[in-house]
């Protein structure tokens, strides 16, 4: 009740910095040259005064930018995305529609980079200075250094080129018909190399935190008291230090969370995926602002909610955080 | 300062990082004096090997443009937005986290609201709106990704300052009747700098690898060579003629690790308390 | 009688560039079965050392290069780290200075206790809790079913501590280490710290070794005495020979450095008011929003005293009794809510802005903590001579009489190009008087200036302090925890508690006639009352 308390309060909290998004984004666009008639007439091949204004007035382009800001906060509310004149199909639509690859990546390269960093930290801390932490904290320096677009074709080059393990790319094998099992795994195949690429990123920076977080809480008067009770050193660590040096990795995921959705724009890019990330892509290329604001909008939804489980979490593992200190962990 | 200087040399990993930035940082100096034509001008037949012709080292890309010649006018390019984005995110960082950490209260709030709004905002996703509304030159590119990097060190500031501002030598200044001004930027900020200056490496690597994202999407500026924009040229040879992305992206990785290691090795030289666990 | 733990010889090395090559040289003490021996030591004399070479818990760069150290006649050097751990916490255990950081955080009380029987024994659940019930109510803890379930942060100070002994004494350890296990707690719970543990030695039949730097808390609790200072035992013996007959120099400074309890004779004080305190209140609210109750504290509640031209109040309370407060609302660090704080015609608590500014060099502060106040990055003379500067005073000026004031506070004038860390803490504590002196204030507000300090410091510190008040003519708000430092240097005392003031009057009537009970019950608290009655008849 306490975590629910308290996790709904920061989600409450939140409700503002949406709207200071949104509004702000809506003007930001109101800046950008042409809209998306002056994109949909370049696309037909031009077109008149006339059948612009008409097509103005049908999208709502004709009145201020006040009244426009209103009616797409209003609309917001009942979340009404409004019409991609590109894809001929209402925004939400769109969004809906490509929703579910960008979750699954999120979902299995977060998988990875938590658990692997978890664990590879853990290791890293307990050998500090030693062969095993060199050689860990080298491998996630590496990964930190590597744009995740260059590391993702070379995996195209080895695995699927020149070994022809994995797909290229895509989203499940076209024309297939597999169903069950074999359909999910048919996917998993192809999510393979797009979480490997997202995910290491992530991963080397999970793993320096949780390594210098381990290291902290070991220098703390607890462990002190923890040994002079005769407890051995991997007791001290399993019941003394994995929970407290968690803490700073949950905030973190909370924080990075709009990172990793951004990230997935280059990968979905990169392996033709048909996510949220490319969407976006595609529509900055043929100026549909509305989907972008819509992609932007749905993004921050996301994040706002990752950001609520993770509260969760952290209010679980830490008795410290109550009602009365809410937000003391930003 | 000496001392920090002699606790960094004492790193093996912060004088490699500190030499591969200065490897960085002499082909882009020297760019101009190796290769003095436009590194985006056909230079020779398409899709050479590397070493297959003496003139190309690096080969040649599938438009025939000299690939050495991108890579070293790509260093100038890569320091040139990751050194300035980063001060600009520095800069707006500090002011906004020196003024949230020491008031607090409603400034606090409202300051730290904006940041979250920006925080929850996927940073690419900003950087594809900003660049869509704004245009891709250089310098759009260069003070986009610097404002969409802000939030992290304005946190950090502001963490800082929260820290100092309840200290006794801060409020002994107070007691003595100085100035807000001269309490935040004279006695606070010379004591909360060092962590933010060392997140600052943080920062740069991060702008060089959202420039090169951004180039390989093909959306940063056309007009001058960038690495990220060499790798998305060579997608369409990626299955023949792989080295073409494959040299580019090993250079990002070498500035990138350069900076992140000279920024380890300043932590460690500026806390040596922590180095030796 | 067999000692039960027996240091012989023990040198213990520091790191290379450390300020001494040895933390230990060749310590030799012994602990006898039921008796608690009294290590005393100011900072840096290896007392906390040796305890933890007992424990095998010194730091990873920290070795003993000679020495043996004997539990029940075996080499506890010699033991692998696994017959180490059978030891600890089992023949051996300890607790330490800060209760709230010595527990896990996130871990119950009950758990935390429960786990020594489950590391060391093979007892079932059930009566692990069982036995982990009894010992909170051993240690007194009020509800034992209540406090097994909580977290170490729902708990107070002293009760935490309490937990800790529990812990500590699970499994009826023959030794107990205790380190400093009352320094950070008020007076009072001290006072209830040291009965307990005196209480349950006999009861539990365990040594302990009790570290400590107060001269008074050894009076209530030691049988014998080892003083050590720069790493080596400088004098051991019985409790009555070394407080009554100490051999030593450095002892007799010890002992003598420790503050009589009897205040100095009453001075004639002037009738005119340096500082008027007249119903000042301090309201805390926190949360208070989306159904969250609101909850208030009033650390001051409509407090009133009056400070006499060149005398010295006592304004002397526990934490969370509010005297840092009003510390605070009287150089205007904080805005009171309520009430005035009258400088002549002034009054401090209305001021805003520039007015403030221009007001604050009439009432300075010397602060707690000398490494905390003082900016690291500034050199001793910027520091001084700052406050001037910010008001108009021309550099070159400032910057001359921040010399001077370096000579007035015993400090060498010439040093006043040095950074902070060079200085010793009594060194600094000066460099913040001479900061404060540096405005020419009226009213100096000085909050636990030595609290911080060694005894012999604190005691240098004092006498600076009253000599500057008498050749200044400055009036001085003295904030302390401490009874015994009012009433070296207090005309007049106020006690405070949650807030409100509980009694005020003569430096000498409060001690000698206390009217409320809680000023009974500070100082009946106060440790080592009969050292300090005996040394002042």
């Amino acid at each position: 009740m306490r975590i629910l308390a308290l996790a709904g309060r920061r989600l409450a909290a939140s409700i503002p910095t949406l709207l200071i998004l949104i509004a702000g984004l809506f003007l930001l666009l109101q800046l950008a040259p042409g809209d998306t008639v002056d994109a949909m007439l370049a696309q037909m091949g031009g077109g008149d005064a006339k059948m612009a204004a008409e097509l103005r007035k049908f999208y709502g382009l004709d009145v201020g930018v006040a009244a426009q800001l209103a009616r797409y906060l209003w609309r917001l509310v009942q979340f009404d995305l409004g019409f991609s004149a590109i894809y001929g199909k209402p925004v939400a639509t769109v969004i809906w529609e490509r929703l579910p690859a960008t979750l699954l990546l999120m979902g299995s390269s977060l998988a990875l980079a938590l658990s692997g960093g978890m664990v590879l930290g853990v290791l890293a801390a307990r050998r500090v200075n030693k062969w095993p932490d060199t050689l860990i904290s080298t491998l996630g320096l590496l990964f930190y250094a590597t744009p995740s677009f260059w590391f993702g074709l070379m995996g195209i080059v080895v695995f699927a080129v020149k070994l022809a393990w994995l797909p290229p790319g895509g989203f499940g094998t076209i024309g297939s018909g597999l169903t069950g099992i074999w359909h999910v795994l048919d996917i998993a195949k192809y999510l393979v190399l797009p979480t490997l690429t997202l995910g290491l990123i992530f991963l080397a920076i999970y793993l320096r935190i949780m390594r210098a977080s381990m290291l902290e809480v070991m220098t703390l008067d607890y462990v002190k008291t923890a040994r002079s009770k005769g407890l051995s050193e991997t007791a001290i660590v399993v019941r003394h230090v994995l929970r407290n040096a968690l803490l700073p990795v949950v905030t973190l995921v909370g924080l990075q969370a709009g990172t990793m959705l951004g990230g997935s724009v280059v990968v979905e890019s990169v392996f033709a995926l048909p996510g949220l990330g490319r969407l976006a892509y595609e529509s900055v290329v043929q100026r549909d602002l509305n989907t972008l604001l819509g992609i932007v909008f749905v993004s921050a939804l996301l994040v706002i909610f990752i950001n609520f489980v993770v509260d969760l979490i952290y209010a679980r593992l830490d008795p410290r955080i109550s009602a009365e200190t809410a937000g003391g962990r930003t | 300062m000496r001392a920090v200087f002699e606790r960094y040399l004492r790193s093996p990993a912060a004088v490699v990082g500190l030499g591969l930035l200065l490897l960085v940082i002499f082909m882009a100096a020297t760019a101009g004096v190796f290769f003095p034509r436009d590194p985006l001008g056909l230079a020779g037949r398409p899709l050479q090997w590397p070493m297959e012709a003496s003139a190309f080292p690096l080969g040649t890309d599938s438009s025939g443009r000299d690939i050495a010649a991108q890579i070293f006018h790509g260093a100038r390019v890569s320091l040139l937005i990751g050194f300035f984005a980063t001060s600009v995110a520095i800069l707006i960082g500090i002011v906004v986290g020196a003024i949230a950490g020491y008031y607090g209260g409603i400034v606090d709030d409202v300051l730290m609201r904006i940041t979250e709004a920006f925080q929850t905002l996927p940073n690419f996703l900003l950087l594809l709106v900003l660049v869509a509304v704004f245009g891709s030159t250089l310098w759009v590119v260069t003070l986009a990704i610097g404002i969409v990097s802000w939030p992290a060190p304005a946190r950090l500031t502001r963490a800082e300052f929260m820290s100092l501002r309840g200290r006794e030598f801060v409020q002994a200044t107070r007691v003595l009747g100085l100035r807000d001004f001269q309490i935040i930027f004279r006695e606070i900020l010379p004591n909360a700098l060092p962590p933010v200056i060392v997140y600052a490496s943080v920062v740069m690597a991060v702008s060089i690898l959202l420039e090169s994202a951004l180039a390989f999407l093909n959306l940063s500026d056309p007009n001058v060579a960038s690495w990220g924009n060499l790798i998305g040229a060579g997608r369409g040879v990626l299955r023949t003629q792989w080295y073409v992305s494959a040299i580019p992206g090993v250079t990002i990785i070498i500035t990138v690790l350069a900076v992140s290691l000279v920024g380890q090795g300043l932590n460690d030289a500026l806390n040596p308390r922590l180095k030796k666990r | 009688m067999t000692p039960l733990l027996e240091i012989e010889n023990l040198s213990v090395a520091l790191p290379a560039g450390a300020d001494r090559p040895l933390a230990l040289d060749n310590v030799s003490l012994s602990l006898g079965p039921s008796e608690i021996l009294c290590v005393v030591g100011e900072s840096g004399s290896g007392k906390s050392m040796a305890a933890n070479a007992v424990m095998g818990l010194l730091p990873q760069d920290v070795r003993p290069t000679q020495g043996r150290i004997l539990l029940d006649g075996v080499d506890l050097l010699t033991m692998t780290e696994a017959q180490l751990r059978k030891v600890r916490g089992n023949r051996v255990a300890m607790i330490f200075q800060e209760p709230m950081t010595a527990l896990n955080p996130l871990r119950t009380i009950g758990d935390q206790i429960g786990e020594m029987f489950r590391e060391h024994t093979d007892l079932p659940r059930d009566s692990i809790r069982e036995k982990v019930l009894a010992l909170l109510d051993e240690v007194r803890i009020p509800d034992p079913a209540g406090a097994f379930a909580v977290y170490p942060h729902e708990l107070s100070g002293g009760q935490r501590q309490r937990a800790m002994i529990a812990m500590a004494l699970a499994l009826e350890p023959k030794v107990l280490i205790a380190d400093e296990p009352t320094t950070a707690l008020d007076v009072t719970t001290q006072a209830q710290i040291l009965k307990l543990i005196r209480d349950l030695q006999p009861k539990k039949g365990t040594a302990v070794l009790f570290i400590t730097h107060d001269f008074g808390v050894v009076a209530e609790i030691a049988n014998r005495i080892v003083v050590m200072q720069h790493g080596r035992v400088v004098e051991t013996g019985a409790v009555a020979q070394v407080l009554h007959a100490p051999k030593h120099e450095y002892t007799k400074s010890l002992i003598a450095a420790v503050p009589p309890l009897t205040a100095p004779p009453p001075r004639m004080l002037s009738s005119e008011i340096a500082l008027d305190i007249r119903a000042v209140s301090k309201t805390y609210r926190s949360g208070g929003f989306l159904g969250r109750r609101a909850r208030i504290t009033k650390a001051l509640d409509d407090v009133s005293m009056q400070l006499p031209k060149g005398g010295t109040l006592g304004v002397v309370g526990e934490s969370g009794s509010g005297k840092s407060t009003l510390a605070k609302a009287i150089v205007r660090l904080i805005a009171p809510d309520g009430g005035s704080i009258k400088l002549a015609n002034l009054d401090l608590a209305k001021l805003r802005g520039s007015e403030l500014r221009a007001a604050s060099s009439k009432v300075q502060m010397v602060f707690q903590d000398p490494f905390a106040s003082l900016n690291p990055r500034r050199k001793a003379g910027d520091l001084v001579a700052q406050g001037p500067i910010a008001h108009g005073v021309p550099r070159a000026q400032a910057m001359a009489r921040a010399a001077e004031l370096f000579a007035l506070v015993g400090l060498d004038p010439s040093s006043i190009d040095r950074y902070p860390h060079e200085f010793s803490g009594g060194q600094r504590q000066r460099i913040g008087i001479a900061r404060a002196l540096a405005m020419r204030p009226h009213v100096l507000v000085a909050d636990e200036p030595v609290s911080a300090l060694d005894v012999s410091v604190q005691a240098q510190v004092l006498r600076l302090l009253v000599d500057l008040r008498e050749k200044l003519g400055l009036s001085i708000v003295f904030i302390t925890h401490d009874l015994r430092v009012a009433a070296q240097v207090c005309d007049r005392i106020v006690i405070m508690k949650d807030g409100r003031v509980v009694e005020a009057g003569i430096t000498a009537d409060v001690f000698g006639a206390p009217k409320h009970e809680y000023t009974r019950a500070l100082l009946a608290s106060i440790p080592g009352r009969k050292l300090l009655e005996r040394q002042s008849s």
